[in-house]
Formats: C-alpha cells, sequence, structure tokens
C-alpha cells in the first residue's frame, strides 16, 4: 500500500515537472531560436567537436563509476604485486605503481582530481573574470579607466611565481589549488567579457530594444546576458584543459594533491621518473590525460565556431 | 629529491681517551691501489653531489653538498682514512697535557697552501677564531662550544672578543688548543670541516670572494678550478699538498643535480661515475642489471616515527605502543625501500662503534603477534574501528618519505586508525615540527660522531630536536651518568637500559636503518665500503683501466 | 581581421580574440589580449604611459613578493638541527632581520635602487647580482635559441597546413602539434633524454659546458616544441582567416600569383596573433622552464627561482620576481609596439 502511494506521489511530481519542463523549453525555444539553437545546429555539423564530446563523455563515466568494477581500492597496497605490469588475472588492468596500488582504479580516481580541478579552476577565473569585466563595462568612464589600469598591473605579474611561492609556503590543500589557479587566469575573462558588454551596450539591436521599450531587466536578460554567455562557454571551456595542465606542472613540482589522492598529473609525474623500468605507470595516466585534453580542445573550438556572433 | 634530512657528519668521536702521549705519524691520507691494478692514463672522475653547496667556506658550510667538497679542498689537523679512523692531517703529531685540557699540535714542515705559502698555525688561529665570530655568524659555532674550547661559548653570545678563545700559535708550525673541560675526543672532531684552516692573507684581501675559483688558496689534495652555480664544481689536483705524490685522481668534478632520475640517466649516458643516491623505482631493475655497481654501506642513522606527547591522546603510552607494534618495519625494508636497510626496534643503529643496541622485547615477537597486541592496546585505549583514532601523520616531500607513509598508514587501518597524509616542503616542514604543530612525524636523525649518545641524547628532556616532548627522569638521570662512568663496559650498560626505557614509553617509533648506497662506476677504483659517516674523499679513489 | 579597433573603441566581443588567439591555447603563460593601440595615440606618448604604468606596476610587485616572504613559515635559518638562540640571533643580525619590518623594507628598497639585491641567504659565496648575472646568460641563451626555432618551424608549419587545408600535410601538423600542447614537457624531455642520450648515446643528457651547442641540442628542442606547437595552430588559424577576408579575395581576383598574396599581402596580418601570443611566451621561455632546467641540469634562472622559494632565499626569489616582473613588462611594451607597426589598418589610419 505504502508502495503504491509513494509510487503515485512520484508520478504526480514526475507529471508535474514535465509540465514545467515542457512550459520552459517551449519559452526557452522563442527566446533561444536566434542565438542557441542555431549554435547548436552549427555545432552538431562538427564532427571532431561531437566526436570529442562523445568520448569526453566516456571518460567522465568511466572516472565516475570505473573504480566500482575493481577489486582494489586507490590507497590499498599490494604487497605481493609491487610494480607490477598489468594483468587480468591479479585483477590489476593497468598494472601497480611503485607500491603496489591499483593503478587502474588510481587512474581514475586521479581523473576525478583532474576534471575537478580543471572545472573548478575555471569556474573561478570565469565568475571573477565576468564579475569584473561586465562591472567595468557597464559602469564605464572613470571606475572603467581605473580598473581597466589595475588589471593592466596585474597583467605584468609573474603570477606562475607567485602561485608557486604560495603554495610553497602555506602548504596545499586542494581549494588553495583552485583558487591559485583560478586566479592566475582570470585577467583575459575579464577584459573579454569588459569588450563585449561595452560593445553590447551601443548595438543597434539593443537600441532597438530600448526604443521599443524594453525596461532594461529585459535588456539585460534577454540582450546581454545571452551574448556574454557565448563568450563565457567559449572561454571556459578553453580554460579547463589549461587548469588541468597548470595542477600536472605543480605536481611536478611536488606541490600538487596530497597523498593518497592522486591526479593525473601526479600519476604522469610519477610515472615519468620510472618509465625505463615500468612503463605503464607512464602510459596508461598519460594516454588518459592527452586524450582529454584532445577533447577539451576541439570541443572549444567547435563551441567557438559555433557561437561566434561575427558569422551570423 | 634531495636527502632531506642529513645533519652534516661530524668526524668520528669515541669517548675513548685518546692517550696522552705524542702520536707519530704511521699511515697516510692516500689512495692505496692494490698491486698489479693498471691505471687509466686519464684519471678525471665526475661525482654527483645531490644539490648545490651553499658555500665553500669551511666556517660558513652547511649541509652534505658542501661539506663533502670542503673535505677534497681542504685539511684539518687530523683526517680520517678510508674506513673512517683518525690519522694525522696538516699536524704530524701532537700532545695532550695531563689534564686532557691542552693540545699540542705540531703542524708539518711541507704543509702547503695551494699558493705555495707554508701552512701556518696562525690559519688556524685565524679559522678558529672566525668559526665562532659573529661577525660571521657561522651556523657552526655551536660544534666549537661542544669541546669547550676557552671562552668559546662567551665569544657566540657577544660577551667576549674572538681574540679570547682558547687557541694560540706558539710559533709558524706550533698551534695549541686550551679547553674548559678535559673533552677525550676531541681530536676527532678536528676532521670536520669547522676547524679546517682559512688563509688569512687570502680571506683578508677578498673578503666573502675569497672561495671564488680565481681568488681560492687551499690546502688539500685539490683546488678550486671552476665554479658554475646549480651546474658544475671543477676541482684540479693541488701539486702543493704535502702528500700530493700519492693522489691518484687528477681532476674531479661534483654535479649539483637535485633529481635523481635526472642523475640516473647521466649516470647511464657515461657523464658521470658515480651518483649520489639510487632512486627507488629503479633498484630493482638495477639490481639485476648491474649489481656489482650497487654500493651500500651502513648509515650512523635512524629513520623514525615521532608521536607528539604534548597532543591527546598521544599522551597515552598504549596509543603509541600500539601505534608502533603495528609498523611491518621488515615489509618497508624489503618490499619499499630494498637497499640493504636494517628493520630498527632501538633508536642507536647497529653501525654504532663499540655497543651493540639490545633486542627490545617487541623485536623479538612475530609481526602477527604485534599487530594482536597492537589490537589489544588500542582497544584498552578505547579506540576501534567503530571509535575510530584519527591522526594526522606529517613528512617533508620526498619520494621516498611519501611511499613510506603511505604504507604505513596502510599499517594502521586494521586497527582501525584513520591517517591523514599531509606533506610539507622541508621549511615549512621544520617549523611545524619545532613548533610542535604535529601529531606524529616522520624524523631521521643521522649521528653526529660515532658513539651511541650522539642518538640517544635526542630523546632527554633539553634536546633540541626533542619535537616530541618526550621527558622521563629516570632516562635523563642515565644519560647524565654515562657520561661520568669511565668503563667502556658500564656505560654499553646504561645505553642498553635507555634503548629498554625507549621501547617502554615509546615516545618514538624507530622504523628502519640509514644505508648510503650509490652507484659506482666499475672503473673506480678506492670506494670505501666501512665509512658509517659517509666521507668518501676522492683523494682516496682512482680509476682503473 | 578581427583586431582592428575604431579609435578609442573598446574590444569587443569575440571580436576581441580572434579565432587564432592565443587565449585558446593554453600554455602556463596566459596569454595578454590587450586592448588595440588606438591610432591616434602616438607612438612617443604610448612608450611614456607604459613607463608610467611600469613604475608602479614593479613597485606593487616588490611590496607583494617582500611580504608573502615574510608572512611564510620557516626561515633561510630553520635546519635539520635547532640552532641555538644565540646563533640564530646573529644570523639574523647579519642580514638586517632583526629589524622591524617596514624598515627591513626600506634598506632592500634603498639598496634597489642602486642596483643592489642584496646578498643570498642560502649560497653564501654570492650575491643576488652575481649569481644571476651568472643564469641570466644561460636562460637568454636556450631561450633566444629556442624562440628563433620556434618562430621559425612554427609560422612555416602552420601557414604550410593553412595553405593545404584539411590535406594530409594540414592533419600532420595539427596532430603532432596538438601533442606538443597536451602532453606535459617533464614527459617530453626525459623522453628525449632516454632516446638520445642514454639509448643512442647520441647526444649529452645534461649540463651546460659554456654553452656547447651539443648540450644544448636536447633542452632547445624540449623547449620549442612546446611553443612550436602553439604558434603552428595559432598561425594556422589565423592564416586561414586570413585568406579568406575581402583584401585577399581582391587580390586573388587581381590575378596575383599565390606566392606573392602569401608573402606580400597575408603574412603580416596573419602574424599579428602570433606576435601577440610571443610576447608573453618570450619572458616564459628566457626566463627559463623550470621543468627543462631540472631536468638537464642547466644553470638558469628557473631552477634558481624554485630552489630560492624552497629555501627561503627571500633576496634570491625577489630580485628574480623583479627581474622577471620586468622583463614581463618591457615585452608586453615591445609586443604593442610592434603590433602597431605590423597592422596594416592602424598603419593606414582612417
Amino acid at each position: 500500500m505504502a508502495g503504491s502511494i509513494a509510487i503515485k506521489s512520484n508520478t504526480m511530481v514526475k507529471k508535474d515537472s514535465i509540465d514545467a519542463v515542457e512550459k520552459f523549453s517551449s519559452e526557452l525555444e522563442i527566446q533561444g531560436r536566434s542565438l542557441w539553437d542555431d549554435a547548436r545546429r552549427r555545432f552538431l555539423h562538427n564532427k571532431a567537436a561531437v566526436a570529442s564530446l562523445a568520448i569526453l563523455f566516456a571518460v567522465l563515466l568511466m572516472v565516475l563509476f570505473g573504480p566500482m568494477l575493481s577489486q582494489y581500492t586507490f590507497d590499498e597496497i599490494d604487497w605481493a604485486n609491487m610494480a607490477a605490469a598489468p594483468s587480468f588475472e591479479t585483477g590489476h588492468f593497468f598494472g601497480t605503481d611503485s607500491l603496489g596500488r591499483d593503478l587502474f582504479v588510481r587512474t581514475l580516481e586521479g581523473g576525478r582530481i583532474s576534471f575537478l580541478v580543471g572545472a573548478m579552476g575555471a569556474l573561478v577565473a570565469v565568475i571573477i573574470g565576468t564579475v569584473y569585466g561586465s562591472m567595468a563595462g557597464f559602469l564605464g568612464g572613470r571606475v572603467d579607466n581605473l580598473m581597466m589600469r589595475a588589471l593592466e598591473i596585474l597583467q605584468s605579474f609573474p603570477f606562475m611565481f607567485l602561485v608557486i611561492l604560495l603554495i610553497t609556503f602555506f602548504g596545499r590543500s586542494i581549494l588553495l589549488i583552485f583558487v591559485a589557479i583560478g586566479a592566475v587566469s582570470w585577467l583575459d575573462m575579464a577584459r573579454i567579457v569588459r569588450g563585449q558588454t561595452l560593445s553590447l551596450k551601443s548595438k543597434e539591436f539593443v537600441e532597438a530594444a530600448i526604443i521599443s521599450g524594453a525596461n532594461s531587466r529585459q535588456i539585460i536578460f534577454r540582450h546581454l546576458i545571452p551574448n556574454l554567455l557565448g563568450i563565457v562557454v567559449v572561454y571556459a571551456s578553453l580554460l579547463v584543459p589549461g587548469m588541468i595542465l597548470f595542477e600536472s606542472f605543480l605536481s611536478f613540482l611536488g606541490l600538487g594533491v596530497q597523498e593518497p589522492m592522486t591526479s593525473w598529473g601526479a600519476l604522469v609525474n610519477e610515472g615519468a621518473m620510472s618509465m625505463e623500468v615500468a612503463i605503464w605507470q607512464l602510459a596508461f595516466p598519460t594516454a588518459f590525460l592527452v586524450v582529454t585534453l584532445f577533447c577539451f580542445n576541439f570541443i572549444g573550438d567547435g563551441l567557438r565556431d559555433a557561437l561566434d556572433p561575427k558569422d551570423r | 629529491m634531495k636527502k632531506p634530512f642529513k645533519a652534516l657528519p661530524i668526524a668520528s668521536m669515541s669517548l675513548l681517551a685518546i692517550a696522552t702521549s705524542a702520536i707519530i705519524s704511521t699511515t697516510a691520507s692516500a689512495a692505496i691501489v692494490p698491486e698489479g691494478t693498471k691505471l687509466a692514463s686519464v684519471q678525471e672522475l665526475v661525482r654527483g653531489n645531490g644539490a648545490e653547496p651553499a658555500s665553500l667556506d669551511p666556517q660558513k658550510v652547511e649541509g652534505t653538498p658542501g661539506s663533502t667538497v670542503t673535505k677534497d679542498l681542504f685539511e684539518g689537523l687530523i683526517t680520517q682514512d678510508a674506513d673512517g679512523n683518525v690519522i694525522p692531517g696538516q699536524a704530524e703529531s701532537w700532545t695532550v697535557s695531563d689534564d686532557n685540557k691542552v693540545f699540542t699540535f705540531k703542524i708539518r714542515d711541507n704543509a702547503k697552501w695551494s699558493n705555495g705559502e707554508p701552512v701556518k698555525a696562525s690559519d688556524f688561529v685565524f679559522a678558529f677564531r672566525r668559526a665562532v665570530d659573529p661577525a660571521l655568524a657561522s651556523r657552526y659555532a655551536w660544534y666549537m662550544e661542544i669541546p669547550t674550547i676557552i671562552n668559546a661559548t662567551d665569544i657566540v653570545n657577544g660577551k667576549m672578543k674572538p681574540e679570547t678563545l682558547g687557541v694560540k700559535a706558539l710559533d709558524d708550525k706550533t698551534f695549541q688548543v686550551t679547553l674548559e673541560k678535559p673533552v677525550p675526543y676531541f681530536v676527532k672532531m678536528l676532521a670536520h670541516q669547522t676547524m679546517f684552516p682559512v688563509p688569512e692573507a687570502v680571506v683578508k684581501k677578498f673578503g666573502d670572494d675569497w672561495t671564488r675559483p680565481e681568488n681560492i688558496v687551499t690546502n688539500g689534495a685539490f683546488t678550486l678550478k671552476d665554479w658554475v652555480v646549480n651546474e658544475k664544481l671543477v676541482l684540479e689536483r693541488n701539486a702543493n699538498y704535502w702528500n700530493d705524490k700519492e693522489t691518484v685522481i687528477d681532476k674531479v668534478t661534483y654535479l649539483p643535480i637535485t633529481s635523481q632520475t635526472a642523475e640516473l640517466s647521466r649516470y647511464k649516458a657515461g657523464e658521470l661515475d658515480m651518483t649520489n643516491e639510487i632512486p627507488l623505482e629503479h633498484y630493482k631493475s638495477l639490481k639485476k642489471q648491474i649489481p656489482e655497481q650497487i654500493k651500500t654501506t651502513p648509515q650512523l642513522g635512524t629513520y623514525y616515527y615521532a608521536f607528539n606527547l604534548q597532543e591527546k591522546p598521544f599522551d597515552d603510552v598504549r596509543i603509541r605502543q600500539a601505534l608502533s607494534y603495528a609498523i611491518n618495519r621488515s615489509a618497508i625494508t624489503d618490499y619499499i625501500l630494498k637497499q640493504g636497510q636494517i628493520p630498527a626496534y632501538t633508536f642507536t643503529p647497529q653501525a654504532v662503534a663499540g655497543f651493540t643496541p639490545p633486542a627490545t622485547e617487541y623485536s623479538k615477537l612475530s609481526q602477527k603477534e604485534r599487530d594482536q597486541k597492537a589490537r589489544d592496546l588500542m582497544k584498552a585505549a578505547g579506540f576501534d574501528k567503530s571509535n575510530p583514532l584519527k591522526l594526522n601523520l606529517l613528512y617533508n616531500t620526498s619520494e621516498s618519505h611519501k611511499k613510506v607513509a603511505i604504507a604505513i598508514s596502510q599499517m594502521w587501518k586494521p586497527l582501525g586508525v584513520q591517517v591523514t597524509l599531509e606533506n610539507q616542503e622541508w621549511k615549512t616542514f621544520l617549523d611545524s615540527r619545532d613548533e610542535g604543530k604535529f601529531q606524529v612525524a616522520r624524523a631521521g636523525w643521522i649521528g653526529d660522531y660515532n658513539e651511541p649518545s650522539t642518538m640517544l641524547d635526542l630523546n632527554t628532556t633539553t634536546h633540541g630536536n626533542n619535537d616530541g616532548k618526550y621527558s622521563s627522569k629516570r632516562y635523563d638521570q642515565l644519560m647524565a651518568k654515562s657520561r661520568v662512568v669511565t668503563s667502556d663496559e658500564e656505560r654499553a650498560k646504561l645505553y642498553a637500559e635507555a634503548e629498554e626505557i625507549l621501547a617502554e614509553d615509546m615516545p618514538i617509533a624507530p622504523v628502519y636503518q640509514y644505508v648510503t648506497s650509490r652507484l659506482v662506476k666499475n672503473h673506480v677504483g678506492g670506494y670505501p665500503l666501512n665509512n658509517v659517516e659517509d666521507n668518501v674523499f676522492t683523494r682516496d679513489l682512482y680509476i682503473k683501466q | 581581421m578581427a583586431v582592428c579597433l575604431p579609435p578609442q573603441g573598446p574590444v569587443t566581443g569575440l571580436e576581441a580574440i580572434p579565432l587564432s588567439s592565443p587565449l585558446h591555447w593554453f600554455k602556463l603563460q596566459v596569454c595578454i589580449n590587450r586592448e588595440g593601440i588606438h591610432q591616434t595615440v602616438p607612438m612617443f606618448a604610448f612608450t611614456i604611459k607604459r613607463l608610467a604604468v611600469a613604475i608602479p606596476t614593479l613597485f606593487i610587485l616588490i611590496l607583494l613578493s617582500f611580504f608573502l616572504m615574510q608572512m611564510a613559515p620557516g626561515s633561510p635559518f630553520t635546519g635539520d638541527f635547532n640552532l641555538p638562540p644565540e646563533i640564530l640571533a646573529n644570523l639574523q643580525a647579519k642580514y638586517h632581520l632583526d629589524k622591524p619590518l617596514w624598515q627591513q623594507f626600506m634598506y632592500y628598497l634603498g639598496d634597489l635602487m642602486q642596483g643592489d639585491l642584496g646578498p643570498s641567504f642560502k649560497y653564501k659565496d654570492y650575491t643576488v647580482n652575481e649569481l644571476v648575472a651568472q643564469s641570466l646568460p644561460v636562460s637568454l641563451t636556450i631561450g633566444s635559441v629556442a624562440f628563433i626555432f620556434t618562430v621559425i618551424t612554427g609560422v612555416t608549419l602552420g601557414t604550410l597546413a593553412a595553405l593545404k587545408q584539411n590535406s594530409w600535410v594540414d592533419y600532420t601538423v595539427m596532430t603532432f602539434s596538438m601533442i606538443g600542447i597536451v602532453l606535459p614537457s617533464f614527459v617530453i624531455a626525459p623522453l628525449m633524454v632516454l632516446i638520445f642520450a642514454v639509448t643512442l648515446q647520441w647526444l649529452p643528457a645534461g649540463g651546460w659546458n659554456d654553452g656547447n651547442w651539443a648540450n644544448m641540442i636536447l633542452p632547445v628542442s624540449a623547449m620549442a616544441i612546446l611553443y612550436m606547437a602553439s604558434v603552428a595552430r595559432i598561425m594556422r588559424s589565423s592564416m586561414i582567416e586570413t585568406l579568406n577576408s575581402n583584401f585577399i579575395r581582391t587580390a586573388k581576383a587581381k590575378g596575383l600569383p599565390q606566392r606573392v598574396i602569401i608573402l606580400r599581402h597575408a603574412l603580416k596580418p596573419a602574424l599579428l596573433p602570433v606576435i601577440s601570443y610571443l610576447g608573453p611566451a618570450f619572458v616564459g621561455i628566457i626566463t627559463g622552464s623550470v621543468v627543462i632546467e631540472t631536468v638537464f641540469g642547466l644553470p638558469g634562472m628557473g631552477q634558481h627561482f624554485v630552489n630560492g622559494a624552497l629555501n627561503r632565499d627571500y633576496s634570491l626569489v625577489l630580485g628574480l620576481t623583479i627581474i622577471i616582473g620586468a622583463l614581463t613588462i618591457l615585452f608586453t611594451a615591445i609586443v604593442d609596439i610592434l603590433y602597431g607597426l605590423i597592422d596594416p589598418k592602424i598603419r593606414v589610419g582612417k
């Protein structure tokens, strides 16, 4: 009895939400046909980008659920199989590292961290950059001038070095790494968003909207945000692989994530140290890293081509 | 990548009293080339040195990279043979007063600086004063305070002038040191670079720049030819060295390669004759391919984990014992390190001279029994899987520390211990450890001189490196007593008792006894295998054909 | 071309990032995509303006790094064993560390004005000036050679790929450059050592040897691969974009031979994005890649920086930060000027 009620209420909810989604999407269509539909069509036309998206999705699935396929955990030491080559008999599909930990699980676990670092780093950069850039653009005048001078000053900073200093001095936490990397990369984002905001403010369609009596809320949400979003999405998709590579550089310096957690950068670095004696320790993490970065690149290309307003 | 813990090995000292009569030179410091060995026509050696030396000025050196090079460039009153025994250096003989306080050294007539000037007693006076002078601020000023050279402490503290130090040049070739207390191992301490002479005239002329290749003047078997920071140090044979005729190597190059893998690549590519270390990951395959090139020497040092007794629940001896028992030491030495390290159940390593550490009770059990005991103790202390002990394990950034830490945290897991690993950069790490900002921390101690007290003193209440703040009255009393007893046997008994107290209270968990292992090409002869302080003098080496 | 702007006009939207912009390629030096130079600002005034910005920038940089260092746990004198307090006090007095912070900063600034970066805390036998004098030429030499190599091969390959768009040439070039971009240099460099030094024994595995050419080949190639890949990609898309633009179509319609079109008309505008990438990249290249220097044991500035940070060698790290900061400022300015010289639209003026 109780079960059926639950199911019933579930379906109720489902129906409600389906209605809502339908309503929403129909609204979206009216508004989006001009921009997003076009973009999607163009993106889907780009074979490399679509294939990359599929592969990236597969990698993501593996990273999320793959570890369940193994009998080992990411930090367990297999004393009998240290630095062992890949083997299906022992269940170490990718072999083990020099401490006898299963590389299959570690590679996938490391992928989670790498994705997280990439996504979070890009997010930090995008948020700071968008807020800063759009503020400068909207406010204009003296404030804009001042903010742009500050940006110019920041751009002359050897930021990579500051990040190294920060992490060597104050220890490492994943959070700090995200913030540090993100803090380095928002400058360009800010500049782009500001430029876009400024130009949009004076575009004919915005003027037309003003003349036809649209209020500023409508202008912002109908016209400015969708146009800004394109750039932000493109830029973010290009930032993510950069973040992942930067994390791997930090790992090389020994400043990466804390053991026993790992990342692709850390795994690749460890693998590079023993490539003559245990090539699998390098090959598997590197393959994952390279494939993922490739995919992000193609997707970024595809998105840019699809969203570039110049072609519209 | 760098060897993260290495206090400078100080010349082997023992409490064995040195005879009050004069000691006449019998052996010489030189390469001993076996009969029938064919020497190569080119005698050039390239050594890996681990890192860039902080300085080549004997009184400013800190860290192993610098001390290794200065030991080739300079020579003290005495020096060591390949096995670490004391042999005469710049002094051909010395006498000790009856009260063991006044040491008078006769400097060799043929002891010369590389510019041909004679080595004078005044050079030693100058160097000894420099070492304690606050203006120079030597990190090793404390080294002059240990043998209680008159006024050393007051000079370091700025209360007296350096000129009041208890050293004197009786004439050009006679140097005298006066101590406040009789310290029988003083002569052995003279092999350390802090007590090396420096050329007074040259130092005064060039100031801080005197160690540059174009300025430097040395009295050791070699002299400095070229120095590129972070790339190389090139030393050439010093024709004016008193025993130059027995030196074989003409040129030695030190490479400060910090990355072990890079060092190995260059060794394999034939650019290095001797590495500084061997990367763990490669040891197994190297052992298979070139076993004869791996040289392993026991070292006077112990790798251990320190518990912070100021922090709950590590003030509970049961917790400390349980954690220590659960460490499967032979698994670490046999499966992870694999270079001949010895599992440690005492703080004093077996390599120490004149003392065999006792077999502590827990060392006699099997690992299974120890694990069982550990579980019982943990339960008794109120922790199990449902109420896990959470602890933070601190170590400094390095591949091998990381591996040991990961392995040990896995060994503690069955006890229901949840370990958070935390690695910090060397300097940050030292800071945390000194200030007691840790729960369990990795540590290592390399003996300063070849005698058990160099290790055991560390656990006394007032020792500067007793980071866990262990304090036991009984232990302190034992160590104090060991200084006054005269018979070696009696002293050994006291040391054994001290070890038993450590095993009982477990303020630290010894993990393994250090070894040094490096790769040495087959054509390098004379590599010492018994020097537990890891002093490898280039003048003792030669290149075979 | 998307780069040129109306007088005083802002950079607009995606037009601000030309398809080929370095922004899209993610090397460690995140590219500097600056506001366009307006033709109304004369070059001289512009240079003055840049200088005016440079000085406060440097000052802030020094201030920030100085106090960041002081806040760090550990000191240059933390060591294996704890120093007796009196020895520590002597050391601190020697380096003015016993003075209040602001006073230390004034000391530092005072010395800096006279071009003195102070003594190194770690390398007791050297001053920072000497360490810089020793390491900068090494980084400069390796960097310049790698840079020239990068530009020539990158631009050639990129142009080639653009001309033979979607042919096997294009695909090969793009695949290789993609690999160059996504493979970390700490994989590429040891791999090269393993192949060319350890296995084949053709080239030395490391060392500098006063700039011996044999010692330079591997590090220069490892460094160049990194940047070459980016340059080739940027060049390719920029060239494609240029070739599709109206003025090239006009030139084609006029029946000019392809060689002339490319060399005389297309190359210059197509180079613009490459230049804006190379400005910051050049600083990156010459200040030394830490990775390359570590793997090949080169005595350059990158190693000094990382070791300096680890050793808390305050003066060394500060000195290097200032020099690298100054170089960054200098080269972004040079890029701006080059941009003005090369951009046809700016030159023609409206």
